[in-house]
């Protein structure tokens, strides 16, 4: 079983004050922490959970900048046997059609059963990198994976659909499979492991490493064009409740629960 | 020329509420491209879903097919493909649902589209069409433009446009399946129906809601007792469950449950749109997280922005004596 896992350096914006620059084309990220993305985390828990069970060998994929090669070795240190870091500036990373081209372009013309990938990106949120990746690859897929059981020469998975249902179905292999987060516990890295992720192989590659030409994945390949960003307008209309600490605010809603008779 | 064709979605008998606000979505932008909204719904056994959409005023070209009788990406994607080849349409709608994010983006790919996942806004400026979609969790909105192309693609989020009422007047096409037989690589085999809680959520008059804020377990009594004092029942996000702190059934959002309690109250909860569609019709929402950007609060009635751990303890306290 050969498998390739896809991962993305995403920043932790969930409690931070995002900021856009004064063009309007991008956000300043200076100040976030950066680590995998959420959903790719259970994929490479996954991809390891596969090679336990089934043997083989898990290539770790991700487009990134140095910085990265952290979050790459901790997925070596929890079991997966080498890596490729793609680094090059001219990708549009802002079209997940051409992030999957580019990602295809790592592993066209290697054998392999299976890649996974996680549903979606923390920070673009397109749900889209996965799926694309599978037809740039010309092999079935099933997104938004929460079950994965191998059979011979197929795989069935349970997809996650809308109100808890869920899809059950079989795709020959070699497929691509975008997980879902919660299909796992993902594990910590062991000490052992960590060790040994710093002699595993970690390959850094460009476009001309992987024989892409840039006019195939840079903005004039991308069929859109990312106009502007900005922060939307906040319509909300929640009364705040002000206070000097925790407690005081607490206490002002304990009584508008109460006098409100909401409990 | 410049029609834009919406996939229909519809799973178990009954046509998904995306359906509807697409179309919503989709009139305003066929005027702008000077074309017509016409809707692809394939599957099988569809007259009662096609006559049902169609009362919107619009042509439904059916396709009806045995072979297409469960949604099955590649042939669904074989379907759509063959109506844009047919149809030439200007844009193609499809929901940012399950279905669509296991479709679309091969789509994309196949035909070559300029393609926009999660769009939550559309216009036509100056002849361009453009997209608005947001990153981060709802707290950047980005434009998006396509190039010029004969044909555009589009995810559309759910909920983000309401649905209109249906002036009726539409039409029924039937199309023929360009499916010939089964394919072997993608095979449906069953749907799994949700887990059953000892609590049904949809039913509850109060709840506590948890999030990520929690930030660990060992937390998790202190919403527990508050949800005690108030009689509440406890529910999450999708990062509560994904954790263990919450069995999956007690999960409110899209690939969750919808709840419409009178009191929601939000603990550490950012406020994702996959959860926002599962609890915005509770009549009161409270929200208490320390990030004051979290969307939450677009939300909310009332809102404390401070950290839950401190908060909680106080507000579980006060609230015991006001109860007496």
């Amino acid at each position: 079983m050969k498998t390739f896992v896809c991962i993305k350096y995403v920043p932790d914006t969930s409690e931070a004050v995002v900021k856009i620059n004064a063009g309007g084309t991008a956000v300043d990220s200076s100040r976030f922490s950066f680590d995998i993305n959420d959903a790719d985390n259970y994929a490479v828990e996954e991809a390891v959970l596969i090679k336990e069970k089934c043997g083989g060998t898990v290539t770790v994929l991700s487009i990134g900048p140095k910085e990265s090669e952290v979050m790459i070795r901790m997925a070596l240190a929890k079991g997966c046997d080498d890596a490729i870091r793609i680094e090059d500036e001219r990708i549009a990373l802002y079209d997940p059609l051409m992030v999957a081209k580019t990602l295809a372009g790592a592993i066209k013309g290697q054998e392999f059963d299976l890649v996974l990938t996680g549903c979606m990106a923390s920070d673009d949120g397109q749900m889209a990198t996965g799926v694309a990746l599978a037809e740039y690859l010309g092999v079935p897929h099933a997104a938004m994976v929460k079950k994965v059981e191998m059979l011979d020469g197929k795989v069935k998975v349970q997809r996650e659909l809308e109100g808890g249902l869920m899809e059950v179905l079989e795709l020959e292999l070699p497929a691509v499979l975008t997980i879902q987060t919660g299909i796992n516990e993902p594990r910590y890295a062991p000490i052992r492991g960590i060790r040994a992720a710093q002699k595993k192989e970690l390959k850094l590659v460009n476009l001309d490493d992987l024989g892409l030409a840039a006019s195939e994945v840079d903005s004039s390949a991308s069929k859109i064009v990312l106009e502007k960003l900005y922060i939307p307008e906040v319509a909300s209309t929640a009364e705040v409740i002000e206070g000097s600490d925790a407690d005081e605010k607490a206490e002002k809603l304990a009584s508008i629960l109460v006098k409100g008779g909401l409990v | 020329m410049g029609n834009v064709l919406i996939l229909a979605e519809h799973r178990q008998g009954a046509v998904r509420d995306i359906t509807f606000e697409m179309l919503a979505a989709a009139s305003g932008v066929a005027r702008d491209l000077g074309g017509e909204v016409v809707v692809l719904l394939p599957g099988s056994g569809l007259d009662d879903l096609a006559a049902q959409i169609a009362a919107y005023g619009v042509k439904v070209l059916v396709v009806d097919d045995p072979l297409l009788a469960n949604f099955n990406a590649e042939k669904y994607q074989l379907v759509l493909g063959a109506a844009i080849d047919a149809y030439k349409p200007s844009l193609v709608m499809v929901g940012h649902t399950a279905q669509g994010v296991d479709l679309a983006p091969a789509l994309a790919v196949e035909k070559d589209l300029p393609f926009v996942a999660d769009v939550i806004g559309l216009a036509v400026e100056g002849g361009v069409l453009k997209a608005t979609r947001q990153l981060y969790s709802g707290k950047v909105n980005a434009q998006v433009a396509f190039k010029p192309a004969e044909t555009c693609l589009v995810t559309v989020r759910e909920a983000a446009f309401e649905a209109l009422e249906p002036p009726g007047g539409g039409a029924v096409e039937k199309i023929e399946c360009p499916l010939k037989e089964d394919i072997a690589y993608r095979q449906f085999v069953e749907y799994i129906e949700a887990e059953v809680g000892d609590v049904d959520i949809t039913q509850s008059e109060i709840l506590v809601a948890v999030g990520r804020g929690l930030r660990e377990e060992k937390n998790m009594p202190l919403v527990e007792e508050l949800a005690a004092v108030i009689k509440a029942d406890l529910c999450g996000s999708r990062a509560a469950v994904d954790a263990g702190w919450l069995p999956h059934d007690r999960q409110v959002g899209t690939s969750g449950k919808t709840v419409k309690p009178k009191l929601y109250l939000a603990v550490g909860i950012s406020g994702a749109f996959q959860h926002v569609a599962g609890m915005k019709g509770a009549k009161a929402v409270v929200a208490i997280n320390k990030d004051p950007d979290a969307p939450i609060f677009n939300v909310a009635h009332y809102a404390i922005v401070d950290d839950l751990l401190k908060v909680v303890p106080k507000l579980t306290e006060k609230l015991k004596e006001l109860k007496g």
